[in-house]
C-alpha cells in the first residue's frame, strides 16, 4: 500500500496527486514513467511522473479522469491509499544543451512537458514552452511553466485564453518568424504530436513525442506496448516512451489504442453505475442519520451518552 | 497389497495408475485444475511399481537429484509426510515441481520399468505427497541455521530466485526478493495458467518462505527502480542473485504484426493469469473476447499450449496450434499435448505463417500460411523445415497469439555493463558456481540457459546459493 501525501484538482476533472514512494522519487528522471494499481482488482495503468520530491520521498502525478481507473484514483485524497506504484519506468529524455528548445504540452500533456521543460533548463538551454488547452479553465501549471520558460505561451481552442488557436499553429507562427529552433518536445493527444511532427518536418525540426499506447506491465514483459517507429518494433516502456516524431507510425498507434474500446466503455460504465448505487446509500444513510439526530432528545440517556 | 512382501512380478503386474482429472468436456469450460490428484489408495498402488533398484537410475534423470527411490517406497509403506519430508531434502517446491516438471524426459525417461512396461509415476507420486503434506496441515518448517550476519540480494521471484532464497535463508543468511511485478511468482503466476498450476500452491510455498524470515519487496523492477551496484554498494548486500527470468516477447517479423488482436503470448496469459481478465468486468484488466471467435497460436512449446487452453476455455469457436514442425518436434510436453487434443484443440502442423491480414478497421481477419516439409536436421538434432512452393493458403483467424520464444530483458545489461552476456543476451556465467563476471553477483534461471524449465531454474538457484554460502562466508565482513 502507498499513501497519498496531497491531492487537488488543477481543473476540472485534472488532480495533482502526490504519492510517497521514496525509491522512484530518488531515481526518477525527466521522461519517465510509473505503473499504477488503484485496487486489488485494478488493472495496471502507465502515469508519467511530473515531478518528485526525493527529500521527502514523495512523486507526483496528474491525472485526467478518462476511463474507470482514472476516475478511481482521482477521488483520492490525501490519507488514502493505493495498492501498487512501480518505477520509474521507461528511459529518460535525452537531455543535453540543444540551444532554443521548444516544450508543447497539449490538455494533460502539459504535466509531462513541464518536468521535461525543467531538466531543458537547467542544461543550459533557451526554453520556449506551448501550454494548450480546450479552453481557459482547462489550462494547468501556468505558472510552473512560464517560471522555467524564456518564453511561454498559452493557447486556447476557444480563445478564452492566451493565444487563440492549436498548439500547432503557435509553433507555425515561431517558425515563421525565423526562430531558430533546434528542438522540440511535443505531449498531448495522438492528434496533436502527429500535426506536430507535420509542422517540423519541413524543417528538419528535431521533434520528439512521448507515446502513450496501452500496457500491462511496463517493464518490457508482455509486448502489448509495441509501437512502429521506422517501421521497426518497439516496446514503448523499455524503449520510449520517447521517440522521434518524424519517424512514429501514429496510425498504427491509434488503431491500437481501440482494441479495447467496448471493454473500457462497459468497464466505466459498470463503475459510473456502482457510484450512483454508493450515492443513493449514502443518501439513505444521511436521512436516516437526521432522524436519528431528530429523534436523540427523546433517546434515554444511556443511549444520549453512546451517540454524545 | 502389503509393501514390505510383493514380489517383483506381482509389482510388475500393477499397471500405471491414472491420476484422476476432470473431464475434457467439463473442463474446457472452468479455470480449475485438469488433474485432481491421487487418492491415498492409488498413491501406494502406484508407489508398488516401483522396484526398487538397487542403482536408482531415475535418480541421475532428476536436475536435483531428488531420492525418488527412498520416497516412493515411503508412500507404498503410507508413510505420505515422510515421503514429503525426503523430497524436500532436494527439492524445496514439490508441489509445483510434480505438477509442471517434464518427468517424461528426466526420471521417468530413465525409469527401468519403460523398457518392458510404462514407467513409474513419479511426477505424481512427487505431487501427491507434497499435497498430501499440505492438505493435512503438516507442513513442517525446516530448521534455520544461527544467523551469520550476512545479507544477500534476490531479483526475481520465480522459481530460480525462490529455490534460492529458501537455500540461503535457512544457512542462516538474511534474504530479501526484489520482485518487478504486483504479485510474487513469477512465471508461476503470470505465465502457467491456474488450471495447470493452482495459484493457491505457490502463494503456499511463498508463505513458508516468509514464515523462515525471507523479506519479499514487490514493486521494484531491477535497472530502473535499483540497480544490482546499488545493491551491493547503498544498501551493502555481500551478494546479489539475478534470477529475472526471459521476460522480452519475441515476435516474428511478418507484415501485420501490429494489427488488432495479434499478441504475445506472454502479453495473453499475462492479461488472463496475473490480471485475472477472464473475471472481467469484476477484474478491471480486459482481454479479447474469445467467445465464438477462431484463435491461432503460433508455436509448439509449453507456452503455446497453456495459451491455447486458455482460449479454449475463454469459449473459443476454433482454438487452433499453427507449428512449423511435426509433432514429434514439438517441445512441449506430452502430457499438456495430450490434454489439448482431447481438449479439442485443433493441429495445424508443418504450416508457417507469412503474413497476417487485416480489414479496415485493422482488425486481424486471417493469416497467410504456407506448408512446409521436413529435411535434414539442423543444429536442434529436429529436421529443418522447408516451405513447400506455392503452398500458401489463408486461414481466417479473429485472434493470433504468438510464442515462439523469449529473449532477455535489457534492462540489467544496460544498467549494469560490468555482467558479461552472450550473444543472445543471456547472462555468461560459470555453471559450478552460477558466478557472472562480477564480483558477488550469481545468475540462474532462464535468463542464463534462454526459456527452459521450472525444475532447471530450480535447480540454478540451489546450485548458485551453496556458492554465495561459501563466498560470503569466506570473505570477512567490512
Amino acid at each position: 500500500m502507498y499513501k497519498i501525501v496531497s491531492a487537488q484538482f488543477l481543473a476540472e476533472n485534472i488532480k495533482k496527486i502526490e504519492i510517497e514512494a521514496p525509491r522512484i522519487a530518488k531515481k526518477r528522471k525527466a521522461g519517465q514513467f510509473v505503473m499504477i494499481r488503484v485496487g486489488q482488482t485494478g488493472e495496471r495503468i502507465p502515469l508519467t511522473i511530473a515531478g518528485s520530491d526525493p527529500e521527502k520521498g514523495t512523486i507526483t502525478i496528474i491525472v485526467q479522469g478518462m476511463g474507470k481507473s482514472t476516475k478511481e484514483l482521482n477521488l483520492k485524497e490525501a490519507g488514502d491509499t493505493i495498492n501498487d506504484i512501480v518505477g520509474p519506468l521507461g528511459a529518460p529524455s535525452h537531455i543535453e544543451n540543444f540551444g532554443t528548445a521548444i516544450s508543447i504540452g497539449g490538455g494533460v500533456g502539459a504535466a509531462i512537458a513541464y518536468p521535461t521543460a525543467v531538466a531543458l533548463k537547467e542544461a543550459g538551454n533557451y526554453v520556449i514552452t506551448i501550454n494548450g488547452a480546450r479552453s481557459k479553465d482547462l489550462v494547468i501549471l501556468e505558472n510552473e511553466m512560464s517560471a522555467v520558460s524564456d518564453e511561454a505561451y498559452i493557447t486556447t481552442d476557444d480563445g478564452s485564453y492566451g493565444f487563440h488557436g492549436f498548439v500547432t499553429q503557435k509553433l507555425q507562427q515561431l517558425i515563421d518568424a525565423g526562430k531558430k529552433i533546434d528542438y522540440v518536445l511535443a505531449i498531448g493527444p495522438i492528434p496533436m504530436m502527429k500535426a506536430i511532427a507535420e509542422v517540423t518536418r519541413p524543417y528538419n525540426i528535431h521533434t520528439v513525442v512521448s507515446l502513450n499506447p496501452i500496457m500491462v506491465d511496463g517493464t518490457g514483459m508482455c509486448g502489448g506496448c509495441r509501437v512502429t517507429v521506422n517501421n521497426e518494433i518497439k516496446f514503448a516502456c523499455v524503449d520510449g516512451p520517447e521517440f522521434d516524431a518524424h519517424l512514429v507510425d501514429f496510425k498504427n498507434l491509434t488503431d491500437r489504442n481501440k482494441i479495447y474500446l467496448p471493454e473500457e466503455k462497459q468497464s466505466a460504465e459498470a463503475y459510473a453505475h456502482k457510484c450512483n448505487l454508493q450515492k443513493q446509500v449514502y443518501a439513505t444513510i444521511g436521512v436516516y442519520n437526521a432522524i436519528i439526530m431528530t429523534f436523540m432528545p427523546f433517546f434515554s440517556l444511556p443511549g444520549r451518552a453512546f451517540f454524545g | 497389497m502389503d509393501a514390505q512382501h510383493i514380489t517383483t512380478k506381482e509389482r510388475l503386474a500393477i499397471p500405471r495408475q491414472e491420476m484422476p482429472a476432470q473431464s475434457p468436456g467439463v473442463r474446457i469450460h472452468n479455470f480449475s485444475e485438469v488433474h485432481l490428484g491421487y487418492t491415498p489408495e492409488l498413491a501406494r498402488k502406484e508407489a508398488m511399481r516401483c522396484i526398487q533398484c538397487k542403482d536408482p537410475v531415475c535418480v541421475k534423470g532428476c536436475p536435483v537429484n531428488i531420492k525418488i527411490d527412498q520416497f516412493i517406497k515411503m508412500i507404498a509403506e503410507g508413510n505420505f509426510l515422510g515421503a514429503a519430508k525426503k523430497i524436500k531434502e532436494d527439492n524445496v517446491l514439490p508441489a509445483i515441481c510434480g505438477r509442471v516438471c517434464p518427468q517424461e524426459d528426466q526420471c521417468e525417461k530413465m525409469c527401468i520399468l519403460t523398457k518392458k512396461h510404462e514407467s513409474v509415476a513419479i511426477g505424481n507420486l512427487e505431487r501427491f505427497a507434497a499435497d498430501y503434506e499440505r492438505q493435512t496441515g503438516n507442513v513442517e518448517l525446516p530448521s534455520v541455521k544461527p544467523s551469520t550476519g550476512k545479507k544477500v540480494a534476490v531479483i526475481g521471484s520465480g522459481p530460480a530466485g525462490l529455490s534460492c532464497a529458501n537455500d540461503l535463508i535457512q544457512l542462516g543468511h538474511a534474504v530479501t526478493v526484489f520482485e518487478a511485478l504486483h504479485e510474487l511468482g513469477g512465471v508461476l503466476v503470470y505465465g502457467i495458467p491456474e488450471f495447470r498450476l493452482p495459484k493457491e500452491i505457490v502463494k503456499g510455498e511463498i508463505e513458508g518462505l516468509k514464515q523462515l524470515g525471507v523479506v519479499f519487496v514487490t514493486n521494484a523492477v531491477a535497472g530502473r527502480s535499483i540497480t544490482v551496484d546499488e545493491l551491493l554498494q547503498e544498501e551493502h548486500f555481500d551478494a546479489v542473485f539475478i534470477g529475472v527470468g526471459a521476460g522480452l516477447p519475441w515476435f516474428m517479423g511478418i507484415p501485420g504484426e501490429n494489427l488488432l488482436g495479434v499478441y504475445s503470448a506472454n502479453e495473453f496469459l499475462t492479461r488472463v493469469n496475473l490480471m485475472k481478465s477472464y473475471q472481467f468486468p469484476e477484474n478491471d484488466t480486459p482481454v479479447f473476447n474469445c467467445k465464438g471467435k477462431n484463435v491461432a497460436v503460433f508455436g509448439g512449446g509449453n507456452t503455446a499450449l497453456d495459451a491455447v487452453r486458455t482460449a479454449k476455455r475463454l469459449g473459443a469457436e476454433h482454438a487452433y496450434i499453427v507449428y512449423r514442425r511435426s509433432e514429434a518436434e514439438m517441445p512441449a510436453r506430452l502430457e499438456e499435448l495430450h490434454h489439448a487434443q482431447k481438449e479439442g484443440i485443433e493441429f495445424m502442423l508443418l504450416m508457417n505463417p507469412v503474413e497476417f491480414i487485416g480489414n479496415d478497421q485493422q482488425w486481424l481477419t486471417g493469416v497467410k500460411c504456407i506448408r512446409m516439409d521436413l529435411g535434414e536436421p539442423d543444429d536442434s538434432g529436429r529436421r529443418r523445415p522447408v516451405p513447400i512452393k506455392d503452398s500458401e493458403f489463408i486461414l481466417p483467424i479473429d485472434m493470433a497469439i504468438i510464442s515462439i520464444g523469449n529473449g532477455s530483458n535489457p534492462l540489467i545489461k544496460q544498467t549494469t555493463p560490468d555482467i558479461d552476456v552472450s550473444k543472445r543476451d543471456t547472462i555468461v556465467v560459470d555453471m559450478k558456481t552460477m558466478a557472472t563476471s562480477k564480483e558477488n553477483v550469481y545468475a540462474g534461471g532462464d535468463i542464463v540457459t534462454g526459456g527452459a524449465t521450472v525444475i532447471l531454474a530450480m535447480g540454478a538457484g540451489r546450485t548458485a546459493a551453496a556458492a554465495i554460502h561459501e563466498k560470503v562466508m569466506n570473505t570477512a565482513t567490512n
